[in-house]
């Protein structure tokens, strides 16, 4: 079996003990994944699996077996953004960088939950068909992602644009 | 040595206040105030594309042959001593390469405490590294293993059996203020100043308010952890570190390793956040130590816990301040004291009473601080050190002071904001707080706020409104350095070792430079975070902007003579001295005659020459001494508190800042939010526990430390006056801290104006609100 990261396979770690964030970190070097606190309560490690929000710090590598992972670096590049990772630029939605890469690809997860109906504890109407976007919907589904530098209103405003662009 | 400091600071104030203003630096205003392009525009930052990407690459992130892994032990006991150490079953684990201990520890001498007087001393504690069986606090590292991967560490540490003797420790602040001490000096400033008889004053006065205020401790909780990678090449020492103190840090190691400067080589290009937490400590000497012993490069990274366990943050409060007031509502008396922890070995005293000595005039004042001596993690400074908490106390106390006058609190401050520096009477270089007042007000509303407490109401949720003032001064470090080097496709490349953790440092100074230089932003590269580049100070007391900006002057008037001297007498500039040309489009051109103009490219090709480099200083900040120089912000706030549960909701956020020019609006926007969403987590939810019983930390996590997350954080407004300052480079004051400060009382007084519950402890929990 492997492990699909951004397209490409890799085999399982030999040693159980290895998350699936050290071993993008540490085996693979791809950093752009990055680890605030090791204990799910940050959010900086989030990655896709799968294409769902995933804390690669309590995933173990092995749990990744014969699945998909996208990382920071399968979503865009420098040269060819992501339409957040743009967004997170115009709007200024970091100061170090460092929570960045979790926020974008929280957020990327997070939209797609918000199209498929998704709900989350601020959503009035379970009922009805669709989510009705607004900015305490965003902040609440996206508060699991900390920030320390306090980007958390480019960070919205970012996630807002894109959202809107696809939300008729 | 405190007492003399303040006699030698007192006698440098005194003849600079003597020497006219024109000889010192900032005498005659920086004429890029009138004459800015690339300054002042909302340019997106530079290094925006490496971080969305993830392509930055961060202290932990370097690829290096070899690498072994660490991790560290930490006491579980307060004070003692390690009287039995078994360290053979992690010796044995799998991957182990060594255990160290206080028993293999090269011998090392301690480390210089941070100070005013030695640049390089970075030391927030002078306590021994792994040198003894001593333990002083709880959390002290007392070993560490080295092994092959980061699993097979962790593993091993977790095997290593150590039993202490536990000792009496002073873990209780309320005991410890018995034997608190009182320093000479806090700072550069004397610590106990009196003016006129203030307790006297203020038992006469018509109005009174005498209150203690406590505030509890905090960390920074930068999201990047503390982590090194340490490699002996050779002789040479070569370190990727994550610190705001790039060169002050290679100085120190080579001190305290018995090594040259230029042996030493730190690299920090990018820092995931710092808050005054990314100094030196403990794990940053121990790499390099076991990096020796094992001869390979070894990367520490510290758990979230051990963040908490070993790097101190802001030290725990109690305040006192009572403020007397005549009939007309001035103020007659302004008392400010109280009690910090600072241990004898940390270095780091919280500042909180020094920006009440520069926000209001009195007819007295006295203001006092006194240490309390426990036996803790050396605290250290975090954001607006002193400020953040000190105007907490002092604003909350001018609103307890309006409302038992019955008086709206923004008058009272307008009647009151000083308009010299109140103790020392020297004049401000620039200060506008009573704009930023009246324009924040009007821009907020705040002629809607309800004057009568817990009088608005919207279902379960009270609502109100509250304001506070801001301050926290100017500050330019002496022996900052930059190099510049021009091109000869007249491009340019600035270097110092400055550094960058989100304020937007590359990306300003790289739009200072080409307006300095008269190039287009596109053609300056800003290098920085490398030792080995001309030293800057460490980034802190939110000076390394007017630190590196003031260099890069002094680098460019250099430039401007050597490149006049190479333009000969061929050049349509020959013939003119320095202080008659600038440097503008792309060139230097006199400032009589425009057309008279000789681009770079061509003053190079002419001399064949590829490049000219020009290394200077910046000169010494001796403004600071001529002129009160402050940032100052009002900062407004509405919020509601619900009746059933007693949660705070805050709904609107206001700041609005005089800090001279604003050098670029976007990143300065976010340095602003940035401060104020601190603030939030100050006055609503972050408190460091430590149990009294154990002096032990009891949430070392960001699961039990809460810091304000995306819910929590309303769209925050911020605005300036935009009024340059006169006497810094640029026209410009430090923006980084004064964000946090005032937040906590503009939350606090805005949760009296809802509830008429007035909270003097942060941070004001639910609990602190339920109904009686």
């Amino acid at each position: 079996m492997t492990i699909k990261v951004n397209g490409q396979d890799f085999p399982p770690p030999d040693d159980a003990r290895v998350s699936l964030l050290d071993l993008l970190r540490e085996q693979l070097h791809l950093t752009g994944t990055k680890v605030g606190c090791n204990q799910g309560a940050c959010g900086a490690c989030t990655v896709l699996l799968d294409g769902r929000r995933v804390l690669s710090c309590l995933t173990l590598a092995v749990q990744a077996d014969g699945r998909s992972v996208t990382t920071i670096e399968g979503l865009g590049t420098a040269e060819a953004m992501h339409p957040l990772q743009a967004a997170f630029i115009e709007h200024d939605g970091f100061q170090c960088g460092y929570c960045t890469p979790g926020q974008i690809c929280a957020a990327t997860a997070m939209l797609e939950e918000l199209a498929a109906g998704m709900p989350s504890y601020l959503t009035v109407d379970l009922a009805a068909d669709r989510i009705t976007l607004s900015r305490e919907e965003v902040q609440e589904r996206m508060s699991g992602n900390l920030c320390r530098c306090g980007a958390h209103n480019g960070i919205i405003d970012a996630i807002l644009e894109v959202a809107g662009e696809h939300w008729p | 040595m405190t007492k003399i400091q303040n006699a030698v600071i007192g006698s440098v104030r005194t003849v600079i206040g003597w020497v006219p203003a024109g000889w010192l630096p900032g005498g005659s205003p920086d004429p890029l105030i009138e004459r800015r392009a690339a300054i002042g525009r909302q340019a997106s930052r530079l290094d925006g594309p490496s971080k969305v990407a993830g392509e930055a690459r961060f202290a932990a992130e370097v690829a290096v042959d070899n690498l072994s892994y660490a991790a560290l032990v930490h006491s579980p006991i307060t004070r003692g001593r390690i009287m039995r150490l078994d360290t053979g079953a992690a010796e044995a684990a799998p991957g182990v390469i060594l255990v160290v201990t206080h028993r293999n520890m090269p011998r090392l001498g301690t480390l210089a405490l941070i100070g005013m007087s030695d640049m390089s001393a970075v030391g927030n504690s002078d306590l021994p590294i792994l040198q003894d069986a001593q333990v002083h606090y709880n959390g002290q590292v007392v070993a560490a293993v080295i092994a092959e991967t980061q699993e097979q560490a962790d593993h091993a540490v977790s095997l290593i059996m150590i039993d202490y003797t536990a000792e009496p420790a002073k873990t209780l602040f309320e005991e410890a203020k018995a034997t608190a001490r009182t320093p000479a000096s806090v700072l550069i400033e004397k610590n106990h100043v009196t003016v006129g008889n203030a307790e006297r004053e203020l038992s006469r006065s018509a109005h009174i308010v005498d209150n203690v205020y406590r505030t509890p401790p905090h960390n920074h909780n930068a999201i990047e952890l503390h982590t090194v990678t340490a490699m002996w090449e050779g002789d040479g020492l070569l370190v990727h570190d994550t610190t705001q103190m790039v060169a002050p840090s290679a100085t120190a190691l080579a001190k305290l390793f018995g090594l040259k400067r230029e042996q030493v080589r730190v690299l920090s290009p990018f820092v995931g956040g710092g808050f005054g937490g990314k100094g030196m400590w403990d794990h940053q000497i121990v790499a390099v130590a076991v990096a020796r012993m094992v001869g390979r490069p070894v990367r520490l990274t510290l758990s979230r816990e051990g963040v908490y366990r070993m790097i101190g943050g802001r030290t725990p409060s109690e305040q006192r301040v009572a403020i007397g007031a005549d009939a007309a509502g001035r103020f007659t008396a302004l008392i400010h004291s109280g009690y910090s922890v600072m241990p004898p070995y940390g270095a780091c005293p919280e500042q909180y009473t020094l920006g009440s000595r520069a926000l209001y005039d009195a007819k007295s004042f006295e203001f006092l601080q006194r240490h309390v001596d426990l036996d803790i993690v050396p605290n250290t400074f975090m954001r607006a050190p002193g400020e953040a908490i000190g105007t907490f106390a002092v604003e909350s106390a001018v609103d307890e002071l309006a409302h038992a006058m019955g008086v709206n609190p923004l008058d009272l401050r307008m009647a009151n904001i000083a308009e010299r520096h109140p103790v020392s009477g020297t004049p401000f270089s620039q200060h506008a707080l009573k704009q930023a007042f009246t324009d924040g007000a009007e821009r907020f509303g705040w002629n809607r706020r309800s004057a009568e407490p817990g009088s608005r109401r919207e279902g379960e949720w009270r609502i109100g409104m509250g304001c506070a003032a801001g301050s926290f001064p100017y500050a330019r470090m002496p022996g900052a350095n930059v190099r510049i080097t021009l091109h000869g496709d007249g491009s340019a490349t600035i270097a110092c070792s400055a550094q960058e953790m989100g304020m937007g440092t590359a990306t300003v100074q790289a739009q200072h430079a080409a307006d300095r230089l008269g190039l287009p932003l596109e053609a300056i590269r800003f290098e920085l975070g490398d030792s080995d580049l001309p030293a800057s100070p460490m980034a802190g007391g939110s000076s390394q902007t007017a630190s590196v900006a003031g260099a890069i002057i002094a680098a460019a008037e250099k430039l401007t003579g050597e490149m006049l001297r190479l333009a000969g007498n061929a050049s349509p500039v020959a013939g003119l001295r320095a202080g008659e040309v600038r440097l503008a489009d792309g060139g230097i051109a006199s400032i009589a005659d425009p057309s008279r103009h000789d681009s770079f490219e061509s003053i190079l090709a002419r001399a064949a020459r590829d490049d000219m480099t020009v290394t200077a200083a910046g000169s010494m900040p001796l403004e600071m001494f001529k002129f009160a120089m402050h940032s100052t912000s009002a900062v407004f706030c509405e919020l509601r508190v619900s009746d059933v549960t007693g949660e705070v909701r805050v709904d609107r956020l206001l700041g609005s800042f005089d800090c001279g020019t604003i050098l670029n609006p976007k990143t300065a926007a976010s340095q602003f939010r940035g401060g104020m969403i601190m603030g939030l987590g100050l006055a609503l939810t972050e408190e460091t526990l430590f149990d009294g019983r154990s002096g032990r930390i009891m949430n070392a996590s960001l699961a039990d430390y809460h810091i304000p997350t995306h819910l929590d954080v309303p769209q925050i407004d911020v605005m300036w006056t935009d009024i340059p300052d006169p006497r810094s480079p640029l026209g410009a004051r430090g923006i980084g801290e004064i964000g946090i400060t005032g937040v906590g009382a503009a939350v606090a007084n805005a949760v009296f104006n809802a509830t008429g519950k007035r909270v003097r402890d942060l941070p004001i929990t639910l609990d602190k609100l339920l109904p009686d």
